[in-house]
């Protein structure tokens, strides 16, 4: 039972990561599409400096050099979208789809680079940090608290002080749902979509590096995020665009992930004796359900997806 | 004077416009990957891009050149039926990257009822259209009935049909292998015809008339789309919903044919290749097969023209194809997959880059207006 605690509580910090993530680039009235390849960019950032960052540091460094370079690489990524979205209005949908397959793939061709240098016999696209995950963790009793919880929670009730109680917060909504009236009161409305989509970048990049940590000490970049991106996407829209219905939604979100890692822990599953692709199906499965039972009275910001044009009324 | 007035009705021909900017995206597309395989390693980078632009002709001799040829056509021809699917969608407003799974429960249908049920290859054929279409129709009834947002959900769906469709055909696996049985083996029936087709390619056994079919499938979405009644409510409906409602027709029932059409094309793209025998499909993967997404490059290069995705796909299948021949001590195949992903990313910018062009030449218009303008009333003042 303390093992799915754990895994839910990891699978749930990275779903609120990313998911408050889009909430933000949404609330400016971006659609971010891409947050998928945004993670794939964040947790090779992460990955990377795990892998080479030398076996001596002390895990306050390693902690926070890998943070900081999971969140850079996901803010650069981001403004990919930011470009192309708020400068050129282009079609949110079709350059954040483009990111996403951009993003495995340039992280597919990179890590076998640099792997093949390192090795020519060594051609797959896998990078392994067995050691320097340690650093994310503490024991406490049979309960493997990581680092990353810790750092969602705040996120979590940083972007809730951020979105409803500062004039940023309140002026970046203001641009998502009639941005328009936002420009007529002097708020600059291309700025504020940088920003928004500039922060789910960061959110983005931290999930992506939380998420490849959770549970394996390597991972293959061919794989990308399996998805990951997509699902914190259908926690958002579940969440209403809200900070503390999301971190709700992510937990059960979290919960059903898990249970495709620690189901043989139960003997009432195992008894059941379905196969593991049953499990691996169920957070996709049990997303569509929630989806199709709580989309229609979405509350999405109201102007998302549509490009701001100074001279359009 | 005199050419600009001749080059300027030209440059206005929208479907010069999207030509001229689908190579301009193939160009800056194979340039940045050049920068990047340059980045990586600066000794091959050149042959590494020659080798994925020459793709076949990388063989000396003219037999392995048809040959090849031909297994790069074997490839196009569902690559094409997925970017039509892409296509289809998107004419009626609705983003089908669900194209990928559809393909997958294709490929399932299509495996299952050859090796386990041992029928006739038009009978798993239309196993594959009608699964791909039931998937599709899914999604559109979650959009219509639900407001699902279609990108979501077909998304879920994908990740849902890789695992259901991996679990069905192990029981049609080899027990060796994680690959599925070879259709030549198990049920040679369910072979594509080949019709004589493969003797053209130096007796490419994979050739089959499923790259005509694939053609004849274009030509008829193209006529659907533009020239009967049915493709003009569909593409009213995405191009307003309301408009489309309040003139009497059916938006629900119009957004689930969409995706149901767009499904079927995706799940016969995944027929004509499985049942080529060109591929088997392998149990484990755990990745949602790339042809799916590949489509939606070749259906936005093509300036979503049903008649220019067989060029763009051709030309999509054609660098993938070439990049399995990149010198694998220096570089990695997908450095093809990095550049058509970089192209689909540029297609964003044709909008912008149609804008901007007819901007230009809305402004050199008037600039000549002026400068006529200005001329005319000196002659008049000398009198």
């Amino acid at each position: 039972m303390g093992l799915l605690l754990q895994y839910t509580l990891i699978f749930a910090s990275v779903l609120v990561l990313v998911a408050l993530g889009g909430c933000f680039s949404e609330h400016s009235g971006v659609i971010n599409i891409g947050l998928e390849g945004i993670m794939v960019m964040g947790a090779l950032g992460g990955a990377l400096m795990l892998h080479f960052l030398p076996a001596g540091t002390s895990a306050f460094m390693m902690v926070l050099l890998t943070v900081l370079a999971a969140v850079a690489l996901g803010a650069v990524y981001s403004l990919l979208l930011a470009v192309a979205a708020v400068s050129f209005k282009a079609d949110q949908t079709i350059v954040g789809t483009a990111m996403n397959l951009l993003g495995t793939a340039a992280a597919t061709v990179f890590v076998k680079a640099m792997n093949t240098a390192a090795d020519p016999n060594n051609v797959s696209s896998t990078i392994q940090y067995i050691a320097a995950k340690k650093a994310f963790l503490v024991n406490l009793g049979g309960f493997e608290f990581n680092w990353f919880m810790l750092l969602a929670a705040i996120a979590l009730v940083c972007s809730y002080v951020l979105l409803y109680k500062t004039r940023f917060g309140l002026r970046l909504m203001a641009c998502g749902e009639h941005p328009q009236a936002a420009d007529s009161v002097g708020i600059n409305v291309y700025k504020m979509r940088y920003a928004g989509v500039l922060i789910s970048g960061v959110l983005g990049g931290l999930g992506g590096i939380v998420y490849i940590t959770a549970g394996v000490s390597e991972w293959k970049f061919e794989n990308g995020v399996a998805g990951f991106g997509f699902l914190a996407l259908a926690v958002m829209i579940f969440g209403q665009w809200k900070p503390t219905r999301i971190a709700l939604a992510a937990l059960l979100f979290g919960l059903f992930r898990a249970l495709s890692n620690v189901y043989t822990g139960f003997d009432f599953l195992t008894a059941l004796n379905l196969p593991s692709s049953v499990y691996n199906m169920l957070p996709y499965l049990i997303s569509l359900v929630v989806l199709a039972f709580t989309s229609s009275k979405s509350r999405a910001p109201k102007a998302e997806g549509i490009p701001y044009d100074k001279g359009q009324r | 004077m005199e050419e600009a007035k001749k080059r300027s009705p030209l440059m206005r021909n929208s479907a010069a416009q999207s030509l001229l900017a689908s190579l301009l995206c193939i160009l800056i597309g194979l340039l940045v990957g050049y920068i990047v395989l340059l980045i990586i390693n600066p000794a091959g980078a050149g042959k590494a891009i020659a080798t994925i632009v020459k793709n076949f002709l990388y063989y000396p001799s003219q037999t392995a050149q048809l040959k090849y040829l031909g297994n790069t056509l074997v490839k196009t021809a569902p690559l094409l039926l997925c970017s039509l699917s892409v296509l289809f969608a998107y004419k009626v407003g609705l983003f089908n990257i669900g194209a990928a799974g559809q393909y997958v429960v294709g490929a399932g249908a299509s495996l299952y009822c050859a090796l386990a049920l041992k029928m006739p290859w038009y009978l798993c054929l239309l196993a594959a259209i009608l699964a791909g279409a039931l998937l599709g129709a899914l999604s559109g009834v979650l959009k219509a009935y639900c407001n699902v947002n279609e990108v979501i959900s077909c998304i879920m769906l994908n990740w849902i049909s890789l695992y259901l469709v991996n679990t069905l055909l192990t029981n049609v696996k080899e027990s060796a292998s994680p690959y599925t049985m070879t259709l030549i083996s198990t049920n040679s029936g369910a072979l594509i015809p080949s019709m004589g087709l493969g003797n053209l390619f130096s007796s490419n056994q994979y050739v089959t008339i499923a790259i005509p079919l694939a053609v004849i499938v274009t030509l008829i979405i193209w006529v659907l789309l533009e020239k009967t009644k049915l493709g003009y409510e569909l593409k009213a409906t995405g191009f307003n919903k309301d408009a489309a409602q309040y003139c009497g027709m059916k938006e629900k029932r119009n957004i689930i044919l969409t995706m149901a059409i767009a499904g079927a094309l995706a799940g016969m793209a995944a027929a004509l290749l499985y049942q080529t025998g060109f591929e088997q499909w392998s149990c484990t993967q755990s990745a949602v097969p790339a042809m799916g997404f590949n489509g939606i490059a070749a259906a936005f290069l093509g300036g979503l023209n049903p008649i220019g995705t067989i060029f763009s796909s051709y030309f999509i299948q054609h660098i993938t194809s070439g990049g399995a021949y990149v010198d694998k001590t220096m570089y990695s195949s997908q450095i093809s997959d990095f550049i058509s992903a970089l192209i689909i990313y540029l297609c964003g910018f044709v909008l912008f880059f149609k804008f901007a062009l007819n901007n230009r030449l809305d402004r050199r218009a008037e600039r000549e207006n002026k400068a006529a303008q200005a001329a005319a009333p000196k002659e008049g003042g000398d009198q």
